[in-house]
């Protein structure tokens, strides 16, 4: 079940580059296995954030100060895009992330994000360029503040934008509701449709199994 | 008043609403849930430790394909995938959950073994934890990727609550020219559109190189919709479809059968349809194509060059490319034919299929690997293995010198230790280029299985039109 999301001020990092994958925020070798959680934070941004011999590379902006404190990242366009894996939010979960701002995301995710309290905004890709140059300027000091109740972002320097968001998702980030227990509460309706179905669709609801 | 044509999607997306949510967000009826040793054993577990039971087990079915070795006897497993197979066989068996295990027919990559076995049917959804699924989209179902936790809602209530996608039309017009596949139709429209510009989408590929296609060049075309943002790919179901479906082991028979193709033949768009964003593309204009960079949206035919940052203005773009190009280790503005190889992998969900391995067998056939090259040939099933040693494919390619390999995805995510040594360069058949995908800073190309086969066979990237028969 996702924690509630309501407001958040914290140090953005930005990560700018185009269409960062779920490969590269968290390597498949690290997420072979049914015990992966709570492992994953130290391997987010593997392949960026250490150098061959396994050392942390000092260039990578979240082995920099202040941004090891980052929460929030600031992120170019597509991110996110790629695989599946779940563990990609769970790996910037347990690196302490909880929001990602960015112009776009990859479809699945996004919806990923939601499903562990992390929130996901899109806002134009001007905004998400201002938001990293006055991150530049201000060297990480000013930070980034999001209201998710009033649908706001507050920039470094204090310029306030509004993003939109799917009420739906909003409201199940304010909650912390776990959809799992929602949709069982709909159980009546599923049987209901799949009994109907059965005359309607046979072939689906018996598969194999009509010779 | 008339009403307005419909799209599949729509269609589709309908006929699976089980109750409306809010505006544009419904909970839909899952019809197949595919399951794999990555997260398959997972999800059972987390639905158990919730004090939860599988909803609909005989809608469920499993397979081991990205963790187990492609080794004969899947000898080196490692072990973790090894420890994921006997939790994919201790966990499917408790919640009652058909499982195609290692060396039984049915075993194989899951997006290959769904259409092959008759699971995958058109107008049905289909969701896999893998984002690949939009494979299944081929036969004119509506199938897509989901995470662990929507895996586990799934398992749990056999639905799963969706926000209605905007839709796209990607039409590829004209004849296929000769030696070009539909690997580099989609990758040819992930050039021209980016890998975001269906993201948001559900795309539906129509036009008569489509329809030209047979079913395994459209489930090519369906598996790289993820690689241009759209979670959903689809391909209106035709006569070509019915005929790959009949007799397939759970395909409908009988009465049932007439039953369900009378129901699919009204699934395709209606003629006024109307789409949010439409694309065309000429194919008689499509070169062989081969990726440079490290997104999918980097590529170019084969006859081209490797694109110089310095020739664009936008900063932000300039240094895209460079991070590509030093990634990759290759020089702006050479031409990308004749960049040595060290690996050459044909397999994965996208190109493992029988036609798949014909195409590469017949560049192969009477030819030799290039010295220093290791060529993988990757099954993508049990069955397709079974067929394909039947029409003696498999000794075309060892007598080249390729080895021939058991199915799984292997090499196209490195999940089960086979991987490409760093540094080193691949052309793959595979779906994604991403950094490190096939092994940490392995660099890796995708092509067509004709085009990866006339690379192993050059011992560089080559243009297979030369090398054709």
């Amino acid at each position: 079940m996702p924690k509630p999301f309501d407001k958040l001020s914290a140090v953005a990092a930005p990560i700018m580059r185009t269409n960062i994958d779920t490969d590269v925020i968290i390597r498949i070798e690290r997420l072979v296995g049914n015990g992966i959680r709570g492992t994953l934070g130290k391997w987010a941004f593997g392949s960026l954030r250490y150098l061959p011999d396994g050392s942390e590379n000092p260039e990578f902006i979240l082995n920099r100060e202040p941004y090891r404190e980052a929460e929030i990242l600031v992120t170019g366009p597509n991110f996110g895009c790629g695989s599946s894996r779940e563990g990609a939010v769970w790996a910037l979960q347990e690196r302490g992330i909880r929001a990602v701002i960015g112009s776009g995301f990859g479809d699945i995710f996004f919806a990923n994000c939601f499903q562990n309290g992390i929130l996901p905004i899109i806002v134009d890709k001007a905004v998400v360029d201002g938001l990293a140059a006055e991150i530049e300027l201000t060297q990480g000091a000013g930070r980034i503040g999001i209201d998710l109740e009033e649908q706001t972002i507050t920039s470094p320097m204090g310029k306030t934008h509004r993003f939109e968001i799917d009420p739906r998702r909003r409201d199940g980030l304010l909650k912390g509701l776990d959809e799992v227990a929602l949709t069982l509460q709909r159980d009546d309706d599923i049987r209901a449709f799949q009994a109907a179905d059965r005359n309607q669709r046979p072939w689906i609801h018996f598969a194999g199994k009509q010779a | 008043m008339e009403q307005p044509g419909r799209t599949m999607l729509a269609k589709i997306w309908d006929q699976h609403v089980i109750a409306h949510i809010s505006d544009d967000t419904d909970l839909l009826h899952v019809d197949r849930h595919l399951l794999h040793d990555l997260g398959g054993s997972r999800g059972l577990l987390d639905l158990r430790s919730r004090g939860l039971t599988v909803h609909n087990p005989e809608l469920t079915f499993a397979t081991p394909d990205h963790a187990i070795s492609t080794a004969h006897g899947r000898a080196g497993t490692i072990k973790i995938g090894l420890e994921l197979l006997t939790a994919l066989r201790t966990e499917t068996s408790a919640s009652g959950i058909q499982l195609f295990d290692v060396d039984e027919p049915g075993q194989g990559i899951v997006h290959v073994i769904g259409p092959e076995l008759g699971l995958s049917l058109p107008g049905c959804l289909i969701v896999c934890g893998d984002s690949h699924t939009c494979t299944h989209g081929g036969l004119g179902a509506l199938a897509f990727g989901i995470g662990s936790s929507e895996l586990t809602h799934v398992l749990a209530t056999q639905a799963l609550i969706q926000r209605r996608p905007k839709t796209m039309r990607a039409k590829f017009e004209g004849k296929l020219p000769l030696g070009i596949t539909a690997k580099d139709m989609i990758l040819a429209l992930i050039g021209h559109v980016g890998a975001a510009g269906g993201t948001g989408y559900a795309v539906e590929y129509a036009g008569s190189a489509i329809r030209d296609l047979p079913v395994e060049g459209r489930l090519t075309i369906c598996n790289l919709s993820i690689e241009l943002g759209a979670k959903m790919g689809m391909i209106a179901p035709d006569e070509k479809t019915f005929e790959y479906v009949k007799g397939r082991p759970y395909a409908p028979q009988g009465e049932m059968w007439e039953q369900a193709v009378k129901a699919w033949r009204q699934l395709p768009s209606d003629a006024d349809a109307v789409f949010d964003r439409e694309v065309v593309i000429d194919v008689t204009r499509i070169k062989p194509q081969v990726t440079w960079g490290i997104s999918p949206e980097h590529v170019i035919g084969v006859d081209g060059h490797i694109p110089d940052p310095a020739a664009t203005s936008d900063p932000e773009r300039r240094a895209a490319l460079q991070t590509a190009l030093d990634y990759m280790g290759l020089t702006a503005g050479a031409p990308i034919a004749g960049t040595p190889v060290d690996w050459v992998f044909i397999g994965s969900c996208t190109n493992s299929r029988l036609s798949d391995l014909r195409a590469a067998a017949e560049v192969a056939r009477g030819r030799k690997v290039a010295p220093g090259v290791r060529a993988w040939i990757v099954p993508g099933s049990e069955n397709v293995k079974r067929a394909a040693v039947a029409e003696g494919l498999d000794k075309i390619f060892t007598e080249a010198g390729f080895e021939w390999r058991e199915p799984g995805c292997s090499m196209c995510l490195a999940a089960n230790g086979e991987t490409v040594a760093p540094g080193q360069r691949s052309v793959s058949t595979s779906n994604r280029n991403f950094i490190g995908r096939q092994g940490p800073r392995a660099r890796t190309h995708l092509a067509s299985p004709a085009s990866a086969a006339a690379a192993a066979i050059s011992g560089a990237i080559a243009d297979v039109r030369m090398m054709e028969r």
